[in-house]
């Protein structure tokens, strides 16, 4: 039987994880800090390393752990609301809308803030036609959002390899990143934080009631859940996580998918549990693969979404191969 | 006061009236058995009566108040349902799933507290599933599903049920137990039962009436004593039976 304690007490766990992975990503870099240096900086302290640790790496370390938290927290509702385990943020055309708009704007030679303004509205763009079209008749069933969904996605999908092809060489590299998420270019960290604390605070009382949509919706109805009200609501928060999340470090893979299923395997499927877990752990492993992405090669720095999507991988095909049939 | 009320209820099914102008009450106590062909709109029927699908036309009142403009909650507190198909992509306990019938008792931030879970217990021990609470749902048979399904019902602890083919995967002995268990929650604590049954033998064993019907709009209701017939039934299945009397039991034998 689900117990708070032990939710309490799992969440106790990662929370320190968590915490173990940003003071990681501050210490480790292409020039160490120690511990002590680390701690005299974020007390306000003068010491060696001190501007590094507080200009460069605090602020894409919480940047860092907000969008790996929206991705985890979006894939999870994803998941319910689809009722299908291999639902990921991406699924409904959400990143490729902002795709198109990211990619449009970088061929245009727009600064970073015109690049995150049109990856954000080509990500509401993207989320109000999968919307607009599935609801057509008032059915909007799964089967017919995740269709939905995918053609929309495969259809901004074209859009930015036709602007990857008439891009100039130098801004390739750039397009490039951004398309495999990539934390380097991040400009503001409070947005993804603020978006994570209200779409968890808002998903948090609705939990139950989302153990219960996954089992079915004439089910959830019958037992006293507001179908309709849910499903706008976890589609629109999930919709907005994602949209935030690939506005502030483009589309970073396996996060989403994996992380809920990680959660779900160690921990069990209790939403109320699942959603703040998955916000934690995703968070920790994203700030542990963005540091691994800019200490492997140092000076040089690699994508986050590429070292996400190796390690995400491999633990996913793990996680499938032993499942009990 | 009745539990269940149909009042001028019109059930359509796409653009077809498989249900027209029903005026239907269900006291407590009472159980009612629906009977009627493959696609003649018992199920389509059975979830409107249950709030969960707005008629075509007319009312349904649970208690005394419109199903329609109930708040989902209050709806399963005054009913419980159960439908033909129970999937989980996600997998969970058997003792999980059961408790998932406290839902309308429970507040926002409530977890379910070990009375909870003395009720879920009860409630499976009650299907013959006791000792199973730990299993995972999906190594569960089909039948075994099915009774974990009425569980997670009388969890719900609701005072009127909709059934909606109760007995499907059940072997006879299971039949036989769970109509017993219904029929028990109707004598004792005052349920009422509707439930749809393709076998009008079982039906006539327990349940005190019965509406047929024939998917085309038409309904008949009527005790099951009067419309549990030879004739009623071959009008109905569109295939001649013999009626066999035993001992105020009746058998139907397809000619």
């Amino acid at each position: 039987m689900p117990t708070r304690r032990r939710a309490v007490l799992i969440l106790a766990a990662l929370a320190l994880l968590a915490l173990g992975s940003i003071a990681t990503a501050l210490m480790v870099g292409s020039f160490q800090v120690a511990p002590a240096d680390v701690l005299a900086a974020l007390l306000g302290k003068e010491g060696s390393g001190g501007e590094v640790v507080i200009e460069l790496r605090l602020p894409r370390a919480i940047a860092g752990f907000a969008c790996g938290g929206l991705l985890a927290l979006a894939g999870a509702l994803m998941q319910v609301l689809l009722r299908n385990p291999l639902a990921d943020p991406y699924v409904l055309g959400i990143s490729g809308g902002a795709g198109v708009g990211a990619m449009f704007a970088i061929l245009l030679g727009l600064p970073l803030l015109g690049i995150d303004g049109l990856a954000f509205a080509g990500a509401l763009g993207a989320m109000f036609i999968v919307f607009g079209l599935a609801h057509g008749d008032g059915s909007w069933t799964q089967t017919r959002l995740l269709l939905t969904g995918v053609i929309v996605a495969a259809g901004c999908g074209a859009l930015v390899a036709l602007m990857l092809a008439i891009a100039e060489e130098h801004k390739l590299r750039g397009m490039l990143f951004w398309l495999m998420g990539d934390l380097g270019q991040s400009t503001a960290w409070w947005p993804p934080l603020l978006v994570l604390v209200v779409g968890l605070t808002l998903a948090m009382p609705f939990a139950r009631e989302l153990n219960l949509l996954s089992r079915g919706l004439m089910q959830a109805q019958a037992l006293g859940v507001a179908v309709d009200r849910l499903r706008y609501a976890i589609y629109l928060l999930a919709s907005l996580a994602t949209a935030a999340s690939v506005t502030t470090a483009g589309s970073i893979g396996f996060v989403g998918l994996v992380v809920p299923h990680l959660v779900r395997l160690a921990a069990g499927n209790d939403q109320r549990l699942l959603l703040p877990a998955s916000v934690l752990a995703g968070g920790s492993l994203l700030v542990l693969a963005d540091t691994a992405a800019r200490t492997l090669i140092a000076p040089q720095q690699l994508p986050v979404g590429v070292l996400t999507a190796l390690i995400g991988v491999p633990v996913f095909l793990f996680l499938l191969s032993r499942q009990p049939r | 006061m009745s539990l269940l009320e149909a009042r001028q209820l019109r059930v359509d099914v796409g653009d077809r009236t498989v249900v027209g102008h029903l005026d239907l009450q269900l006291a407590p106590g009472e159980r009612l058995a629906i009977l009627g062909r493959n696609g003649a709109g018992k199920s389509t029927l059975l979830a409107t009566l249950a709030g969960l699908r707005p008629p075509a036309s007319g009312a349904v009142l649970l208690g005394g108040e419109d199903a329609n403009l109930l708040p989902a909650r209050q709806a399963a507190l005054r009913r419980a349902w159960l439908g033909q198909f129970q999937t989980d992509p996600f997998g969970s306990t058997v003792l999980e799933t059961a408790l998932t019938g406290r839902h309308p008792h429970l507040g926002r931030w409530d977890w379910e507290s070990p009375r909870d879970a003395e009720l879920a217990r009860g409630a499976l021990a009650a299907v013959g599933l006791n000792g199973m609470e730990a299993r995972a749902v999906q190594t569960l048979s089909g039948g075994e599903r099915q009774r974990l399904a009425i569980a997670t019902l009388l969890t719900q602890a609701a005072p009127l049920y909709l059934l909606d083919e109760p007995l499907s995967h059940l072997d006879l002995n299971h039949q036989m137990a769970v109509l017993e268990l219904f029929a028990g929650a109707a004598r004792d604590c005052g349920a009422g039962v509707a439930m749809v049954l393709h076998d009008p033998a079982l039906a006539h064993r327990f349940c005190d009436r019965v509406l047929l019907v024939f998917g085309d709009g038409r309904t008949e209701q009527g005790a099951a004593d009067e419309l549990l017939t030879a004739d009623w039934l071959a009008e109905l299945y569109g295939y001649r039976l013999r009626q066999i009397e035993d001992g105020g039991r009746r058998c139907f034998i397809p000619e």
